[in-house]
């Protein structure tokens, strides 16, 4: 069995920026990654995406964007290699191709089993997303055979996809995007949309991230909310990072010809009708109207939030007039089910978000959601630290750029941890 | 409480709510709760459900006295009409679990409602229920609720009140939701 102080599960951007604070630190560590550096952004992203952050937007400890667009998207490969220099510039001790299969508490530490053999560590951090398993609802078992069912780690970009109807289902950042450019390769989408969060991607002449980033709201704290278990499953704002830096709503969805419903909930496959067809209903819930309503009102509340901002810190450039945009137009009456059995819907891709996998992890710090129990990215297990999870310490927490503040909080946290708790190699002199 | 902080009552005792919620979050199976009504025939479309027990946080309960309600159809259905519709209680239900919701809400904000209104109307092509015409639908074509509250606070956040009574709200999920529903005969 090998032994190191630290071990971090995971060499993603959050892997990586506490790898980074971990050296500062002088603690030993190493990084274990189930694939290479970066493996989810190489292997799980549909080709068209980019990031929804702006480039200066994206640093790590150590490290930001050198190129010449600030003001632009990264695509998945120029991030994939973004994250591989910072890998190297760190000269982070990456072991690639290993799989942790096990974690067990240990009376040191921790037992981590892989592979390829297993390590000893004192303090464990696991930073290997929150995006493990795509959210697949029930029901979808009761979609007839003829329908092609896609999570959003299976597709890649509309030509993999049947001529004919397909229904996207999910109303966040992914929805809206893939509701987008599937439509615009002449298939004709329906977008099925529960609660979701609308953001116009600029707002008097700037990025809503850089008014998000000045007027401090992406660090707004998690104990500074009621109700944190709630922000957390939050669905991603319905941004895209383009070249045009274009927003992207239902709106804009809608003017393109793609039909909006309300949340997917359920299938009902029901006897031979009197023609002798047999139906199998999708069913959308009748509350579109409010899930719409509601996400404008949030919206507005944020504007008002920075105009109140601006106003008081008397920002005069680069501001353009106060805006509202137009309010989300529903049809009178959305559609409440679709035929499944008839053929128009050839495809349905469950953009339904995603949910970590903990199944390896044998530390009694898991509830009955799946979720770790964590106090701001510090499990409730003696050195165990979990970290990129969305709204871990702060709105930003899930953002390239918002591992950093949490990578150097913890990352002291856990030196303290280290200095402080049983050390046996001090008994096993004496 | 500080200086600061103004007093709002709108009669509701949000503390003990929000106290519920968190007992309930660490025993969810005390949070199962199962909700009753008995229903006899009277004669023609006339019937009187009661209301008494329901069970929850782990034993039967009872409402403080039983309650009845008649309903019945108009005359101009050549019935009685002992009392209203059944379609006009699914209305009543709506309304008011919208409404409760709405004064909670608003005390858990720390908002001050002077009044509240709620005018509902259900739309209906009766060529379904008639049997007419088998492409109409029994039910609502959809219902229409509109309220006027008068309260101190901006419109907006009287609109996100209404709007988070509506996520929040049982009767509005079970008709805008599907629910499976099992009728049997002893």
């Amino acid at each position: 069995m090998k032994r190191v102080t630290t071990l971090i599960i995971g060499a993603g951007q959050a892997g990586l920026a506490m790898s980074r604070c971990l050296t500062q630190h002088s603690i030993d560590h190493v990084v274990l990654e189930r694939g290479k550096v970066a493996n989810s952004w190489r292997t799980e992203r549909w080709d068209s995406l980019r990031l929804l952050t702006p480039n200066w937007q994206n640093r790590l400890p150590g490290y930001r964007y050198q190129g010449g667009k600030p003001n632009g998207f990264m695509t998945t490969p120029e991030f994939v290699q973004f994250i591989q220099h910072y890998a190297e510039a760190i000269s982070a001790p990456v072991h690639d191709g290993v799989i942790v299969t096990a974690v067990d508490a240990t009376e040191n530490g921790y037992r981590v089993t892989t592979n390829v053999g297993q390590w000893q560590c004192r303090s464990l951090v696991i930073a290997s997303g929150a995006f493990n398993i795509p959210n697949v609802p029930t029901v979808s078992k009761a979609i007839p055979a003829s329908v092609e069912t896609l999570t959003t780690h299976q597709y890649r970009n509309p030509a993999q996809l049947e001529e004919g109807g397909v229904l996207v289902v999910g109303g966040s950042a992914t929805g809206l995007q893939l509701a987008e450019e599937i439509q615009r390769s002449g298939r004709e989408v329906t977008l099925s949309v529960g609660e979701h969060v609308r953001m116009p991607r600029s707002y008097r002449g700037r990025d809503i991230f850089c008014w998000m980033n000045d007027t401090g709201i992406l660090r707004e704290h998690y104990t500074s909310f009621d109700d944190v278990n709630r922000v957390r499953k939050l669905p991603s704002p319905q941004l895209v990072g383009t070249p045009e830096h274009s927003t992207l709503d239902l709106n804009r969805l809608t003017t393109t010809g793609v039909k909006v419903v309300g949340r997917f909930c359920g299938v009902k496959p029901s006897s031979l009708s009197k023609s002798g067809l047999s139906k199998c209903e999708a069913q959308f819930s009748g509350a579109l109207n409010n899930v719409c309503k509601m996400a404008d009102l949030k919206m507005n509340r944020l504007l008002e939030t920075i105009d109140t901002w601006i106003e008081d810190n008397g920002v005069t450039t680069h501001t353009d007039q106060v805006e509202r945009f137009e309010p989300t137009a529903i049809d009178k009456s959305p559609t409440l089910s679709i035929d499944l059995a008839s053929g128009k819907i050839k495809t349905v891709i469950w953009a339904t978000g995603y949910r970590p996998d903990y199944s390896w992890l044998n530390v009694p710090v898991v509830n009955r959601k799946g979720l770790l129990n964590h106090d701001g990215g510090i499990v409730n297990s003696p050195g165990l630290y979990t970290i990129g999870l969305p709204f871990m310490r702060t709105r930003q927490s899930s953002f390239i750029g918002g591992v950093s503040d949490d990578a150097n909080y913890l990352s002291d946290h856990l030196d303290g941890y280290l200095k402080t708790s049983y050390k046996p190699s001090l008994y096993a002199m004496s | 409480m500080n200086a600061y902080t103004k007093i709002v009552d709108n009669g509701v005792n949000v503390e003990a709510l929000l106290g519920a919620r968190e007992q309930l979050t660490e025993a969810p199976q005390a949070a199962q709760f199962t909700w009753r009504a008995t229903c006899d025939w009277v004669k023609g479309t006339h019937s009187r459900s009661e209301v008494e027990g329901f069970f929850g946080l782990g034993e039967e309960q009872q409402h403080k006295t039983s309650f009845c309600f008649d309903a019945d159809h108009p005359e101009i259905f050549a019935s009685e009409d002992n009392g209203v519709t059944p379609v006009e209680y699914v209305l009543v239900g709506l309304a008011s679990c919208l409404t409760a919701g709405i004064a909670s809400v608003a005390q858990n904000r720390n908002i001050q409602l002077h009044s509240v209104k709620a005018t509902l109307e259900g739309n209906m092509d009766i060529q379904g229920i008639l049997g007419i015409d088998s492409d109409v639908r029994n039910g609502f074509d959809g219902i229409k609720v509109v309220y006027d509250i008068k309260a101190d606070a901006t419109q907006d956040e009287i609109e996100a009140i209404v709007a988070q009574s509506q996520k929040r709200s049982a009767v509005y999920d079970i008709i805008t939701n599907p629910s499976n529903i099992t009728v049997e005969v002893k």
